[in-house]
């Protein structure tokens, strides 16, 4: 279960140590700068999309429709004064926005965007690093980032500051849990981590994950907004009742590095789910780019620059595909309540995802039983057997049994009362 | 969770628990109950936090100030702080004439400032025992009710982004900016329109006003169901909202509650139909009921209020008579320029009127109107002279934000805002 089913095998000898290092060099270089720039402009999308949903017209002024928006953003923030709240400890005060912005940079570095690319020093595997523990070195990354959110919280000495960030730490840890159970699926069906083999066994199947898996999707998709504190998700930074939640106290560069961070963790998971679910770079319906480099040698099919230019256009509409999701949903929905998010992820999402992930095993595990080789066979099965439970799911959710509003008013108002006769004498805030 | 789907009654008629002259008094005065017996024990010195949200605060609807006392993000207690936007305006109108007092009457609410001086101008008239002529009646029914809509709007867009919905806060104001400009193009000003005057108004209606207001009334229900696609039914809407901020029908009328946030938990008081003014009883319109008293009941009985004002504002225009809008009683309104410059009586009614002010004759008169938050009063008292002696104004944002704390107590930190954002208070007529 190992190959590729179209065995043509390449061999492309491996590349110099020199020649990997430059390239190396060049790819970073060029995805970090294309990273930075697309979340930049990501900035100007977000605007002109809630403009476009708002009946509004968006930024406009700067630039030739306003495309120079995001640089002039990017001035002014730099420009600005910088102020520290007197009671701010500053070390992590400072320290904060790096943490938050450092784990949502380093992540591209694994992300495979692209068919390998043929040079005449060897193929080069469209990736920064294709580290052989890939999803958990991300995963261990991407949870990084809410120790920034965490610190910035307390290390404002603000309480709304406070409370955004202790919303931050409780939301994050609930859904990564979420997050990793809908991957432990994923695991199942590759056997592996690299993300590159991700793409090849999706591939091989000849479905994207995101059908034969789609409960797994779904509730990756879930967490991802929860993850990214996107609406309905964005409790940590609730405008309307924390001011600003975990940057309140923050201004200038500093500001601008949390809001950067933001845009890259959504584009980093936008581009994870592409990758996990929606096969990466594969154009579908097409073997020409069914290829993986492993070792010195390219399994399937030949690499051209031509198909590496098509599947990384390919990849940017996927990623794209869910960014747009991530901000139309952003100006639609209200937020949750922060009780909502946690019965949401622990009394829900937690327990269902367990439960899914354990009929998904078994039906794998059924599917060997049975002799049937991985193929399409293989992933129509895990459809009918996911689509059913993903129907199920819906069915249960849509009865109203998470979202209802209904806790105990008076029971809590009568708790109330009671702690607040307890405290009259010592804790008077009304006299006076 | 029993019904998810609700909408709101039809009741017409009179709850039957008021008397037949309509009014609150009638309604069961249940005493508050006693302090529940504690059964805490625990001490929780020091775990509380106290939380100021406002007065600068994005959910305050203008200067609140709560002091909440927060174990974890529940709410303890909750003190309002009122006062910070205090102009001393009844004060004010002891040393202005009766005419004067009309602009200090819209920037109490300057949310319908066409209901206040409207309200304004009935005390004093119902006092001088003017009877403002057939056209006027019928143009300040079509203000008032064009004011319902604007406030509700208003109400409607904060409280969407009270709870993170930011998208119909936009669809809200570009219909508010019709009725700006409808304002702008009867009196000039957007906000504080200062409309009315004692015995009529300041001027007829400009030509072509009232089809830019049949433009409107066309063109408006259409944003009202595209706002009810976005949040009636949407689960995270309904978790926010329902039974959040339950108020019973007895606490209501014990806390003195008006408007739409007394009828959402289940009385059916409405002045226009129980105390009559201007012809209200034959319009052709029904007032809402909710029955659970939550946010959820409140929004959907401002929503089909919305519709019935528009209902009552059709029948309004196909009725608008012809005729004069001012009455022509020389003591309140000031004579043509024509009979001034060449008519003897006219110049000296204009003199008087000029140089002395409206004078009224000696006695006190209460006049309420229902305004778009509640019972609004006006008692004025007259010794008289061309000022009043005394000049109060019941309020009802002022007496709905008692129940603030009574519906928040145990409630999450966001439920504050939202339950704030649903009581619909402004904080012009709250401080006064």
């Amino acid at each position: 279960m190992r190959t590729m089913q179209a065995e043509t095998i390449h061999p492309t000898g491996e590349l110099s140590a020199t020649a990997f290092v430059i390239i190396s060099v060049i790819k970073l270089l060029v995805v970090f700068l294309v990273v930075l720039v697309t979340v930049a402009m990501l900035t100007l999308l977000e605007r002109k999309i809630s403009a476009w949903m708002q009946d509004r017209i968006g930024p406009n002024r700067v630039g030739p429709g306003g495309l120079a928006q995001p640089l002039a953003d990017g001035a002014k923030n730099i420009l600005k004064e910088e102020s520290t709240p007197g009671q701010a400890h500053r070390v992590f005060f400072t320290l904060a926005p790096m943490l938050a912005i450092i784990p949502a940079m380093v992540t591209f570095g694994i992300i495979p965007f692209a068919s390998p690319l043929p040079t005449p020093w060897g193929v080069v595997p469209m990736v920064i690093a294709d580290v052989p523990i890939g999803i958990l070195f991300l995963l261990a990354f991407s949870s990084l980032g809410v120790y920034g959110i965490v610190i910035a919280g307390w290390a404002s000495s603000n309480k709304y500051a406070l409370l955004g960030g202790l919303r931050a730490g409780a939301q994050m840890l609930s859904y990564e849990i979420a997050l990793g159970m809908s991957l432990l699926s994923v695991f199942f069906l590759v056997g592996n981590v690299r993300l590159t083999e991700v793409v090849a066994r999706q591939q091989e199947m000849g479905l994207w994950f995101a059908l034969p898996l789609s409960i797994s999707f779904l509730f990756f998709w879930i967490s991802a907004f929860a993850e990214t504190n996107r609406l309905p998700f964005d409790l940590p930074e609730a405008e309307s009742e924390l001011v600003t939640g975990y940057h309140t106290e923050y201004s200038s560069m500093k500001f601008s590095m949390f809001f950067i961070a933001e845009y890259a963790h959504m584009l980093t998971i936008s581009m994870l789910m592409a990758t996990l679910f929606l096969g990466g770079w594969d154009i579908p319906g097409w073997a020409g780019d069914n290829m993986v480099v492993r070792g010195a040698e390219v399994i399937g099919a030949s690499p051209a620059v031509w198909k590496t230019i098509l599947t990384l256009i390919m990849f940017g509409m996927k990623t794209f595909f869910f960014i747009i999701v991530f901000m139309l949903v952003r100006w639609t929905v209200p937020r949750f309540r922060y009780d909502q998010v946690m019965d949401l992820g622990w009394k829900l999402m937690l327990p269902t995802a367990l439960a899914f992930v354990t009929v998904t095993a078994a039906t794998i595990l059924a599917l060997d039983l049975a002799g049937i080789p991985y193929g399409f066979v293989f992933g129509f099965v895990l459809t009918v057997v996911n689509g059913i439970m993903l129907f199920g799911f819906l069915w249960l959710v849509d009865r109203g049994r998470t979202l209802i509003g209904g806790y105990q008013m008076e029971e809590r108002r009568a708790r109330a009362r009671a702690i607040a006769r307890f405290h009259k004498e010592e804790f008077d805030v009304g006299a006076g | 969770m029993a019904t998810r789907k609700r909408t709101v009654v039809y009741d017409v008629r009179r709850h039957p628990e008021l008397g037949a002259g309509g009014g609150i008094v009638s309604a069961p005065i249940v005493p508050v109950e006693g302090e529940v017996a504690s059964d805490y024990s625990e001490n929780f010195s020091g775990e509380h936090m106290l939380i100021n949200i406002g007065p600068q605060h994005p959910a305050t609807h203008g200067v609140l100030r709560l002091v909440l006392e927060l174990d974890g993000e529940t709410v303890i207690r909750c003190i309002p702080h009122i006062g910070y936007l205090h102009s001393s305006f009844e004060k004010l109108g002891e040393y202005r004439d009766w005419n004067q007092i009309v602009p200090l009457t819209d920037r109490m609410d300057y949310l319908a400032p066409l209901i206040y001086n409207c309200a304004y101008a009935m005390a004093v008239e119902k006092m001088m025992g003017v009877q403002v002529t057939e056209r006027c009646k019928v143009v300040r029914v079509i203000l008032m009710e064009l004011d319902r809509i604007f406030s509700h709007l208003l109400w409607l867009g904060t409280t969407g982004i009270d709870l993170g919905a930011f998208t119909v806060f936009l669809y809200t104001f570009q219909e508010r900016e019709r009725i700006y400009n409808l304002h702008e193009s009867y009196t000039g000003a957007r906000i504080t329109t200062s409309s009315t005057r004692i015995g009529g108004m300041m001027a007829d209606l400009p030509a072509g006003w009232i089809e830019q207001l049949q433009s409107f009334i066309s063109n408006f229900p259409r944003t009202l169901d595209e706002v009810e696609t976005l949040l009636t039914n949407n689960a995270i809407w309904i978790g926010r909202t329902q039974d959040v901020g339950v108020i019973t029908a007895e606490d209501a009328v014990n806390f003195g509650l008006s408007g739409a946030n007394l009828r959402a938990s289940g009385v059916a008081y409405d002045v226009r139909k129980d105390r009559p003014y201007y012809d209200y009883e034959s319009y052709d319109f029904d007032v809402p009921v909710g029955e659970h008293g939550d946010i959820y009941d409140r929004y959907l009985c401002r929503m089909e209020e919305m519709r019935q004002s528009l209902r009552i504002l059709q029948q309004a225009i196909s009725r608008l008579p012809g005729g004069p809008i001012n009455v022509s009683d020389p003591r309140v309104i000031l004579p043509g320029k024509t009979a001034t410059m060449n008519d003897m009586e006219s110049m000296i009614h204009h003199f008087k009127i000029v140089m002395e002010g409206v004078r009224a004759p000696v006695g006190e008169s209460w006049f309420s109107v229902e305004s778009s938050k509640g019972e609004l009063g006006m008692y004025v008292v007259s010794d008289g002279g061309s000022k009043p002696v005394r000049w109060r104004v019941r309020g009802p944002s002022f007496i709905n934000i008692a129940a603030l704390p009574h519906m928040i107590e145990g409630a999450l930190l966001s439920d504050v805002i939202a339950v704030n954002a649903s009581l619909d208070i402004v904080l012009g007529e709250i401080d006064r």
